[in-house]
């Protein structure tokens, strides 16, 4: 009986020291990763520019789409602006931005002064659609194909890594 | 007159009633959403751009006559586990739930087995 005793003190013990060891290595900076492998919800977005709505439809033909949540008020969306600039130079891929929570007439202000990489121009106004993607801060960008798959998941301004790896993606 | 009245009171009590009751489940709500960009708040007690947002879909969610989990259940898909505050009962949660009852039942198992030692010393 003792012995059995023991033998559950012990386990438990084991249990709670391997409990206490795999949190202790695990990285506690929370982010949304997690969703790439998985299908992007259906897709609604008013248009920036005319009264037009963007749904599935107008991104299942292409071969890849960057989603790229944005703003004007948004300081790392300008340092992020130069690398999408360089990215809409690519055939193999579509760049969806979507302004949130923003003026109008400020963003397309900021298009004019910084240029304008996408194909497709969304707004946000509420941050309501942010939701649907799992977004939780601006600037964020998603790669999916036409199959709507999520490829990467990038949170935070594009970097030049980034665009490395996007291009490596569209090669494969 | 009377009828008026009285029909009147009903459909105002009753209104203030759902009112209420959906305060309260929107309150109850938030309260077990986490707000993703604060430190160790839920999205009622931030007033982050993130927790205003959340409580706009939530509201949304609600009108939509979805319940409670199905909130839970989106919100979890869209910014996983983490977004709430009680976690789901599910296999990868299973001994987090069931732990402090495991330790119940071990403690109340060598509890027993030491009355019976001292018993037998006695």
């Amino acid at each position: 009986m003792q012995k059995t005793i023991k033998l559950i003190t012990v386990s438990l013990l084991v249990f709670i020291l391997g409990i206490f060891y795999l949190s202790l290595n695990r990285s506690s900076n929370y982010d949304t990763k997690f969703l790439v492998g998985s299908k992007l919800a259906d897709i609604e977005l008013k248009g920036l520019q005319s009264k037009e709505f963007f749904t599935n439809d107008d991104f299942k033909n292409n071969k890849y789409t960057l989603i790229n949540f944005w703003a004007s008020w948004c300081a790392p969306c300008r340092v992020e602006h130069p690398y999408l600039m360089m990215l809409s130079k690519n055939k193999d891929i579509k760049i969806l931005g979507i302004n949130f929570k923003d003026k109008k007439i400020n963003a397309l202000k900021f298009l004019e002064e910084l240029g304008n990489p996408y194909d497709y121009l969304a707004k946000d106004n509420y941050g309501k659609q942010s939701v649907n993607f799992g977004i939780y801060g601006i600037p964020e960008s998603i790669l999916i194909d036409s199959k709507f798959n999520i490829l990467k998941k990038i949170i935070g301004p594009i970097n030049a890594k980034d665009i490395k790896e996007i291009k490596e993606i569209i090669k494969s | 007159m009377k009828i008026k009245l009285l029909c009147l009171v009903i459909f105002f009590n009753f209104s203030v009633y759902a009112t209420s009751n959906e305060i309260l489940n929107e309150n109850q709500i938030h309260k077990n959403l986490r707000c993703l960009v604060c430190q160790g708040q839920s999205i009622s007690d931030s007033n982050s751009e993130f927790a205003q947002t959340l409580k706009m879909v939530v509201k949304d969610l609600i009108k939509q006559g979805k319940t409670e989990d199905e909130i839970y259940n989106f919100l979890s898909d869209k910014y996983g586990d983490w977004i709430l505050y009680k976690p789901k009962f599910n296999y990868e949660n299973f001994l987090l739930w069931s732990f402090p009852y495991l330790v119940l039942v071990f403690g109340g198992f060598i509890i027993v087995f030491l009355i019976k030692k001292r018993q037998k010393k006695t």
